[in-house]
């Protein structure tokens, strides 16, 4: 087995690490790597631990049609979720709609999809975006889907943990409401992030390396893993690991 | 009663122009042969309504020319990256979006669906979502003691839902299986119309284990059958996505005249799931 570590499996070891102890992982659309993630969390997990994968028929209990997602969440029985979004700012407000002035945008994402709800009520919400650029993490979102925090008198027990992306990891801070530079992905720099962020961020007195997956691990993301993911992304999974 | 249509063709004949056509996303029923019917038809105006979001049925529609508003979470052809007509019909400003989020359309869908005038939802709140929505207002939760401010979301009352199922029964029953945002559309819709892949051998109610996974007769307007009739979308539980022939629809739909091309080859003159 080739030890070379694609990105991919690099971010699906990073993120399922978030992902310890958890009960419940909900992971929603277009999210083969927060999926993989949540697939390997837990295979790795000595208890009970639950993965509800939109799209998918085999990694899915729920029997509700597409509430139940949003019902559970609401009840607190979803404990960890993925969001993304085209720009992400520095207050890790998410805009998952266009570029440019809405409605009429110059550059059009699919839409806000359950960001404007999921990520109020899920307590660890994971920001991921692969793209790691000036245009993709911005000062200020041109629209926010949903906001990163909200005013104490808004029911919010969710909310922004961390933000992963193709060069490092940011944890959020509530209080501040402002993104920590955690750790930088081997063959990165702090000098890179900061060119490559659009907005500022905390650093911390010492710069941590992102830790690898091991190489029993790596075997796990390529034979199990990658078989369970290719069910509800079969073009990701023969792309990454060509099964 | 349920009607049975000999023909897909006659069975979108029931849905006027300017219609508001609730439509399920891509891992859910896709009604592909009857979409494939309405852009034959020249169908215009319609006002289409994700539930929650919609793929490719919601694309192929708009590259058509047959939608004036599009209101959903969001428009996704899933790994594939972005809608391409719909992306570029926002660009141009031919089509209306009305931009939601999944709950609050499903809470707008689940109000009609109880003759109820709204529904309260949770989040949203400080989003730019709802300064565009005038159907949604920001309220106070009124069993609070506390100010607690709260979204409310106006009823959702399509015209017709239109669907694709697995079976549907001799009687007018269809069955959706564990997909009930189906049935929660078929009960908030005042009228739905349902193609199917199969005749289920019996009536669906007397089986225990096929009931409780049933919209009755009494919400289903028409039916028609079509076998593969969610081709190439794929429908859950009975056949996958087909995946070359999706990328046959992306690559020629990045441009009009390409998607032109492909509508004239499937769609006008179908040589389709041969």
């Amino acid at each position: 087995m080739s030890e070379v570590i694609k990105k991919e499996e690099m971010l699906i070891f990073v993120i399922s690490e978030m992902l310890k102890g958890m009960r419940h992982v909900a992971v929603g659309a277009s999210s083969p790597i927060p999926g993989g993630a949540a697939l390997l969390a837990r295979a790795n997990s000595s208890t009970d631990f639950r993965v509800s994968m939109l799209g998918s028929e085999e990694h899915n209990t729920f029997t509700n049609g597409g509430t139940e997602l949003f019902d559970c969440a609401a009840q607190g029985r979803i404990d960890a979720f993925f969001l993304g979004g085209g720009q992400i700012d520095g207050s890790a407000n998410i805009n998952l709609v266009g570029i440019g002035d809405y409605p009429d945008t110059k550059v059009r994402f699919p839409g806000s999809f359950g960001s404007a709800y999921l990520y109020y009520l899920v307590p660890r919400v994971i920001l991921f975006r692969e793209e790691h650029t000036p245009r993709a993490l911005v000062p200020k979102v041109d629209f926010i889907s949903a906001p990163g925090t909200s005013p104490d008198n808004v029911n919010r027990p969710g909310g922004p943990y961390a933000l992963v992306t193709e060069r490092c990891v940011f944890r959020f801070d509530k209080k501040k409401a402002r993104f920590r530079l955690e750790s930088i992905h081997p063959g990165h720099s702090l000098e890179e992030i900061i060119e490559m962020t659009g907005f500022e961020f905390d650093e911390p007195s010492t710069i941590r390396e992102t830790k690898p997956p091991s190489s029993d691990t790596l075997k796990l993301i390529r034979g199990k893993i990658a078989d369970e993911i290719s069910e509800t992304y079969p073009a990701f999974s023969s792309k990454i690991f060509g099964s | 009663m349920t009607k049975h249509f000999e023909k897909v063709e006659t069975l979108v004949s029931n849905i006027p122009d300017s219609s508001k056509i609730a439509l399920a996303p891509d891992y859910s029923g896709c009604p592909m042969e009857a979409i494939r019917a309405l852009i034959k038809r020249g169908a215009t105006g319609l006002h289409i309504i994700g539930v929650p979001s919609v793929g490719f049925q919601g694309d192929m529609l708009i590259g058509a020319g047959c939608v004036e508003t599009i209101e959903t979470a969001a428009v996704t052809i899933g790994e594939h990256g972005l809608a391409p007509r719909f992306t570029s019909a926002i660009k141009n400003g031919t089509i209306n979006i009305i931009d939601g989020t999944c709950p609050a359309i499903h809470a707008g869908l689940q109000a009609a669906q109880k003759g109820i005038p709204f529904m309260p939802v949770r989040g949203i709140l400080g989003s730019d979502l709802s300064k565009h929505r005038h159907d949604w207002i920001e309220a106070s939760n009124p069993f609070s003691e506390n100010e607690e401010p709260l979204i409310f979301v106006k009823a959702i009352t399509p015209d017709i839902t239109l669907i694709h199922v697995p079976l549907a029964d001799s009687d007018g029953n269809v069955w959706v299986g564990v997909r009930r945002e189906m049935m929660v559309m078929a009960h908030a819709s005042k009228k739905t119309l349902v193609t199917y892949d199969k005749l289920f051998d019996g009536n669906l109610l007397s089986e225990e284990s096929m009931a409780p996974g049933t919209i009755p007769s009494l919400y289903v307007d028409g039916l028609a059958l079509a076998e593969n009739g969610a081709w190439p979308v794929g429908l859950f539980g009975n056949y996958p996505p087909d995946e070359n022939h999706l990328k046959i629809y992306l690559d020629m739909a990045k441009t009009e005249e390409g998607f032109k091309e492909y509508i004239n080859e499937y769609v006008f003159e179908p040589k389709a799931a041969e």
